[in-house]
């Protein structure tokens, strides 16, 4: 295997609603310009260009395809595209690296999820046949695998509220949040709930967002960036989405793409968890084997800022600061996608 | 004895608000006073419209605006016969590539004013505009291009833009 | 580092008709999955991961399908990466399978591509009214009309090539028992005589929308060693796209789809394409594309490319057949089509085409393109494992 590592890596600052059109060029053009330019590598001389939107975010077919206009994709470009979160956009461009075809890599993601009615939206990726009709919303699927966990006697409302609270305070230091106020975990219990056991922090936000990452190859790493983040293990699995049959207070796939990578054997300083929703921390910590010496994501995460389809790029790219700065040694970041922690991918980076 | 159920129909409605960048919104402003105002790359020169917001070729912002005139020639067009859920268009109607003078690139729009086997590629059109007061922020303002009556551009001149 | 040997070792198609109403989404695609697998002589517990290549959602009326398809993928458990690149996906998508394969990274692959289509409203998907844009978006065929009519312009080609493509995929597809339309009494005068969608393009120079799916099995090189029937090897690959409104852009013969099929014939070694490449499958949704993408893909000069099809020299016994399936003409299941045509080259160079296979067939060229005229994707197959 090739060494790949993250040399550069940009996000747009989040917002609840961006004032701008659904194909995200005002966003992705500001933002790629700066990952590209920190990447030290010149825009023309990118070997691949990957990205991860969604359709159904934007409201039309093909919506990912005006967003190649923000590229600059003239000469034409070596490019592919995932519906599926920006990280497996990663997922693949690191693949293409693998091949030897290239020797780097420009990954973004976007999405405005302000355009629709998420929670809506969200419910058009159960079966068609025997779920969507009955029109359980994203929202009460994550209730239904909180209940079950409180249920089974593995959380409680109260250790929601904690995880919640962290992200909030996490959220409070992190100008890229859209939540930035931190409260306590009493004040967190006193809310409604939105979905029971779930209350208004132990979902995440709406928010509009991009982000863009840059790879490269060995020696091409070495002479752009002066501390790579290296990708020591890349690997994702998914799980049946028949609710019914699976155990949603656990995460196997979660579990093995995590054994995979090595995850559960080795200390991680930094985990950047993709988990909308509160209960969804403790349950990939628990499948991943994160121990309490690893600080788990210190950018507040999803809870904080849930930009659809860059969401899970952004946690990578946390990870890869991390290194980039100097404040850590090996990271971990997390992507989800589908309800209940369906799919999971992981990525572990070292500094060298 | 029941028959099996093999078909399920589930309507789904979705809303969204479709949200035009600024680049976009001062192009739909500047229609609803009457004017086409495009914008020019300042690496490649080439002028847009409608301009927007990068140059598709150099990713940067596109930021000097171009005063362009509502006339121009037919690049290539063709005659939309058929009917479609959704359309909005009575057919057959042309639906044609107009190069603006002064453009780099074409945009569509309708052509009405002469029977649908007289369009020719190359033939110089102007804009007929709705009347003022129907107004508002889109391409619609004008209702069609409709030939001018002068002679058609020759093909090499307009080639390198089909 | 050199990209590792990687083949075709098993090909399934569906049915494609018009609506297939006798399968769910799961029943559609396994049908597919599965004959791959038979043909690969697997089973699912051996797929090491897999590459699902689909268009957009909106022509199912489901976000993201492959999600709640895991199980019916046999994907539960393991890696499942979905591709979307518009109509050239099925080409991206057997790509993608192929580059895990040359990366090290997995030794068996599962790629399907799929449409069901009829299961919401293709026309109405792909014409959605963009607000504050004039409406005169009419579907794929308005969009592509005028640039076919540009193409008529510059070559000064003669008004029935369009026909002559049509009738020589139409009559191809007879001999292909998946294909969706088996028009037994298709002739010139009735492709001719029929209806002008969208002048310059007739409803029977158009594709048919179809249901479907086509899936493959790839494999490392100690894999296809061991297989005892013979394997497609991957020669080439390559993607390539342009922006989708530029100034001055060649919509009929797109810089992407030059620098695509330049690269694959780059690492294939191909120097004179109309001699060293057998037979192509070529992503022509609209006939009078067979001559426009001649002409892009370096088989026929700038202009000529409609007298290659006039000569019959892509016909099935001609000098470079194209699209003995029937092509997209005759089968279109959108996500679908790009992994037909590669499909179908390596069911030609594994000599396992039935009816519609051309002798001796031993390099072949699959080619897929969407959005605008603006995403490619392509490779090249042969029957001999690619030295070095």
């Amino acid at each position: 295997m090739r060494d790949v590592a993250v040399v550069s890596f940009a996000q747009w600052r989040n917002e609840r609603e961006h004032q701008g059109s659904p194909n995200g060029i005002e966003m992705l053009v500001p933002t790629m310009t700066e990952a590209v330019e920190a990447s030290g590598i010149p825009r023309k001389e990118i070997g691949f260009w990957c990205s991860g939107s969604s359709d159904y975010i934007a409201g039309r077919a093909f919506s990912f395809v005006m967003a190649v206009d923000a590229i600059g994709a003239w000469p034409p470009i070596n490019e592919s595209h995932v519906e599926m979160d920006a990280a497996w956009a990663l997922y693949e461009a690191w693949v293409k690296i693998q091949t030897g075809e290239v020797d780097s890599a420009c990954v973004y993601g976007f999405g405005k999820s302000s355009a629709g009615e998420l929670r809506r939206v969200m419910t058009l990726q159960l079966d068609p046949y025997y779920v969507a009709p009955l029109g359980p919303d994203s929202v009460s699927l994550a209730a239904l695998q909180a209940r079950a966990g409180i249920d089974a006697g593995k959380w409680s409302e109260r250790d929601m509220a904690d995880v919640a609270a962290r992200a909030l305070s996490a959220g409070a230091k992190n100008e890229n949040a859209v939540r930035r106020t931190e409260r306590t975990v009493d004040e967190l219990l006193g809310l409604d709930y939105v979905a029971s056991p779930l209350r208004k922090y132990d979902c995440p936000p709406i928010t509009d967002g991009a982000s863009v990452m840059v790879l490269a190859a060995g020696d091409l790493a070495r002479d752009v960036c002066s501390r790579p983040a290296w990708i020591r293990a890349f690997e994702h699995r998914v799980d049946t989405q028949n609710i019914g049959m699976l155990d949603l207070t656990i995460s196997n796939s979660a579990a093995k793409a995590a054994a995979a990578a090595g995850v559960t054997d080795d200390r991680l300083d930094v985990a950047e968890l993709h988990a909308p929703f509160s209960h969804q921390e403790l349950i990939l910590r628990e499948a991943m084997g994160i121990g309490d010496g690893t600080e788990v994501t210190p950018s507040g995460g999803a809870l904080v800022a849930n930009p659809m389809f860059s969401g899970g790029l952004s946690r990578i790219g946390e990870a890869a600061r991390r290194i980039h700065d100097g404040t850590a040694d090996r990271t971990m970041g997390h992507a989800t996608s589908g309800p209940c922690l369906q799919q999971n991918l992981v990525c572990v980076l070292e500094g060298e | 004895m029941t028959e099996p159920v093999t078909m399920i129909t589930t309507p789904m409605e979705l809303t969204y608000q479709y949200t035009v960048g600024p680049v976009e919104t001062q192009f739909q402003r500047r229609l609803k006073e009457g004017r086409i105002v495009g914008q020019r790359c300042p690496v490649c020169q080439h002028v847009y419209v409608p301009p927007r917001g990068a140059c598709p070729a150099d990713g940067v912002p596109t930021e000097e605006d171009v005063e362009l005139p509502d006339r121009g020639i037919v690049t290539t067009f063709c005659v939309v016969n058929v009917p479609f859920l959704g359309q909005k268009i009575e057919p057959p109607y042309v639906a044609a590539h107009i190069l603006l003078d002064g453009a780099d690139i074409t945009f569509q729009h309708l052509i009405l004013g002469c029977p649908a086997d007289e369009v020719r590629m190359g033939m110089r059109v102007e804009a007929v505009w709705k009347p003022r007061e129907e107004w508002t922020f889109s391409m619609e303002n004008i209702d069609h291009f409709k030939p001018t009556g002068e002679p058609d551009a020759p093909f090499e001149s307009y080639r390198h833009f089909t | 580092m050199a990209k590792q040997p990687c083949a075709v070792i098993g090909v399934g198609q569906t049915k494609y008709a018009a609506k297939r109403e006798d399968v769910s989404m799961a029943g559609l695609l396994r049908e597919a999955a599965k004959r791959a697998l038979e043909d690969a002589q697997m089973t699912w517990a051996d797929i090491d991961a897999v590459v699902v290549g689909k268009a957009p959602d909106l022509f199912e009326g489901v976000m993201m399908p492959e999600l709640f398809l895991a199980d019916a993928l046999g994907a539960h458990g393991k890696p499942l990466l979905r591709v979307h690149t518009a109509g050239s996906v099925g080409g991206s998508t057997a790509n993608v399978a192929a580059s895990l394969v040359q990366a090290g990274v997995h030794e068996r692959v599962l790629t399907v591509a799929f449409e069901k289509q009829s299961e919401s409203n293709a026309m109405w998907a792909l014409s959605i009214p963009t607000p504050f844009a004039m409406p005169v978006h009419a579907g794929a065929g308005g969009y592509f009309a005028p640039h076919v009519r540009a193409y008529i312009r510059r070559a000064n080609a003669p008004d029935h090539i369009g026909i002559l493509v049509a009738l020589k995929d139409r009559t191809n597809a007879l001999k292909n028992p998946y294909a969706h339309l088996h028009q037994e009494d298709v002739s010139y005068e009735k492709i001719r005589d029929s209806m002008m969608l969208w002048d310059p393009i007739r409803y029977e120079e158009t594709c048919p929308s179809s249901d479907g799916a086509c899936a493959m099995v790839l494999g490392s090189e100690s894999v296809a060693e061991r297989s005892e029937k013979p394997v497609a090897w991957v020669h080439a690959t390559a993607m390539r796209t342009e922006p989708t409104m530029l100034a001055r852009q060649d919509k009929v013969s797109p810089q992407a789809g030059r620098d695509c099929v330049a690269e694959v014939y780059r690492q294939a070694g191909v120097t004179d394409p109309y001699r060293q490449i057998d037979m192509a499958e070529i992503y022509v949704p609209f006939s009078w594309f067979e001559p426009m993408w001649l002409e892009n893909l370096g088989f026929a000069a700038e202009g000529e490319g409609w007298k290659l099809v006039e000569s019959g020299a892509t016909d099935l016994g001609g000098d470079l057949p194209v699209n003995p399936s029937g092509g997209v003409m005759s089968s279109n299941p959108i996500g679908a089509s790009g992994m037909i045509r590669f499909a179908e080259t390596a069911l030609q160079v594994r000599g396992l085409a039935g009816e519609h296979q051309v002798d001796g067939a031993r390099l072949a060229l699959g080619h897929a393109y969407g959005g605008g005229s603006q995403f490619f994707a392509m490779w090249i197959v042969g029957s001999e494992k690619p030295t070095a």
